[in-house]
Parts: C-alpha cells; structure tokens; sequence
C-alpha cells in the first residue's frame, strides 16, 4: 500500500503582504463539545483545568484551550478529550474539518475588516476572546490572541477560498496604505 | 440593521436569515380544526408597528425570536427560541413542539 503522509490544508502557508502577515496554524487536537441537554461537563473538563466557556470567552490551562464555539457548544483544543467527557457530552473529532490560520500584523484588523461584519474594534472584540461569525460567505470562529493577532477557522474544504480571500484583502489594505 | 444576539451580542443583520412571523412557535393541536390550521399555515398580520420573528444567527447556531418595529426599525426585543418554546410549554402543557 501506498505511503500516505498526513498533512494539512495550506500546509507551510507564510505570505507577508505591507503590514500583515498570513501564516498556516496546526492548533492540535479539535473536539467539538456539545453537552448533552441538562448536563454539566464542568467536572469532565477539571482534569484539564478547564470548564464550559460562556459564550465568546476562551480558558487556557496546561496547554490546553476550550473556546466557545456556538450555542452550547465549545471547542477542545490541544488535547485529548477525558474519557469521563463522552458520556455528558457529544464529541466530535474536528482536528481534520477544520482549517486554521494566523492573521498578524498592524494591518490585521484592517485586512479583515474587509471580510467580516464583525465589530473588530478592541472595546467590542477584546483580546482573548472568541467570536463565532461569517468571513464573506464562510462561516466561521475568529480566536483573538492578541490586538493584532488572530486565529481564524473555517471548513476545511473552504481552505483555498480563505486563502483567496485573505491574500486578496491584504493585498487591497497594502494597496491604499501606497497611495 | 444590527441584531442583538442573545448569545453574541449585538451583530450585523448579514449573519442572520429571516425565517417568519413568530406565530410558527405556537403550533395548534393536532384536531383544533381546519380553520386553526388554515391560519396557522398561511395567514400572518402586517403590522405597521410592533411585531414578533424567528431569525437564525448562522455563526452561532441560534434560533431567536426578535419583537421589532416596522415603522422605528427598532429592536425591542430579543431571546432564544429554546426559551420561548419552554415558556409556551409551560403555557399550554397540551400542546406538543
């Protein structure tokens, strides 16, 4: 049989366009956490440090990271999901549905306010948080790490329309900076 | 138009899709009779002032019913379908989702 290596979508991505920068990001494993209805997976999540995240709100420990993700729904990320987990919640393995990427720069903000209506304003969107919204037509999870730093995930079928979209935006953004 | 979004606050109107008037969450019984059902189906009111919606907010997966004015465009209201529909559970223990 073939030797199949595994990769990932926009593998090796790194574009810096004027001030912003477009980098592949591999966040590890991703489980969608849906609890079941009624149930509490708080005492599941302690032996990572973590608990459910209210909504827009991001919990790191130990490496690890829980980020809401919809309603009544949150994303494990960069580990793997306790056992005691599967039976109060519903688990979905996403670490190959999805697509990640990193979104640097003084221009950041600017390069995707062109993409999302979201209000990417520090006082509305503020560092550390999460916000589930559309990039265009794609749907998708915006993880703020810093002022000028996002990471940002959709389908991942939908990689090369990201890259597109992104690439093109930063290029407009360093574009008008020129004039 | 921007939509407060019980879950995320308040968005723009281009991450929501409209579904209907907010009668749909309060569904007849199933032999309340054709007329309750004829209207149920296919007659709405076209209120030039305070009515009630159901959207969906794609990102998060919401469904949320939306009390608003035609005339101010004013959001009144907001809250999840999910609470609605327990409140009208509550209401009418007969009546099935």
């Amino acid at each position: 049989m073939a030797d199949l290596k595994p990769t990932v979508p926009l593998a090796g991505l790194n574009e810096a366009i004027g001030r912003a920068r477009l980098a592949a990001l591999d966040p590890g494993r991703v489980t969608s956490v849906a609890p079941w209805p009624g149930r509490n997976v708080d005492a599941a999540l302690a032996p990572l440090g973590l608990h459910f995240p209210p909504p827009g709100t991001v919990i790191a420990a130990q490496g690890a990271r829980i980020a809401w993700a919809g309603r009544q729904l949150a994303f494990l990320i960069g580990a793997e999901p306790p056992a005691a987990l599967a039976g109060v919640a519903a688990l979905t393995d996403q670490s190959d549905g999805w697509v990640w990427v990193h979104l640097s720069g003084a221009d950041a903000s600017a390069v995707l306010a062109r993409l999302t209506p979201l209000d990417l304003r520090p006082s509305a969107f503020a560092v550390g948080t999460v916000a589930r919204t559309v990039i265009n037509h794609m749907q998708a999870l915006i993880l703020r790490g810093a002022e000028d730093g996002f990471e940002i995930a959709v389908f991942a079928s939908m990689a090369g329309t990201l890259h597109h979209e992104l690439t093109e935006a930063m290029r407009l953004v360093a574009a008008r900076a020129r004039i | 138009m921007r939509i407060p979004c019980p879950c995320c606050g308040s968005r723009d109107r281009r991450e929501f899709t409209y579904y209907g008037a907010a009668v749909f969450l309060d569904r007849p019984a199933p032999d309340a009779g054709l007329e309750a059902w004829d209207g149920y189906l296919h007659l709405r009111d076209n209120p030039a002032g305070v009515t009630r919606d159901l959207w969906y907010h794609d990102p998060c997966a919401a469904w949320i019913e939306v009390e608003r004015d035609t005339l101010t465009h004013r959001i009144l209201s907001t809250h999840l379908v999910e609470d609605a529909a327990a409140a009208l559970r509550a209401a009418r223990p007969e009546a099935q989702p």
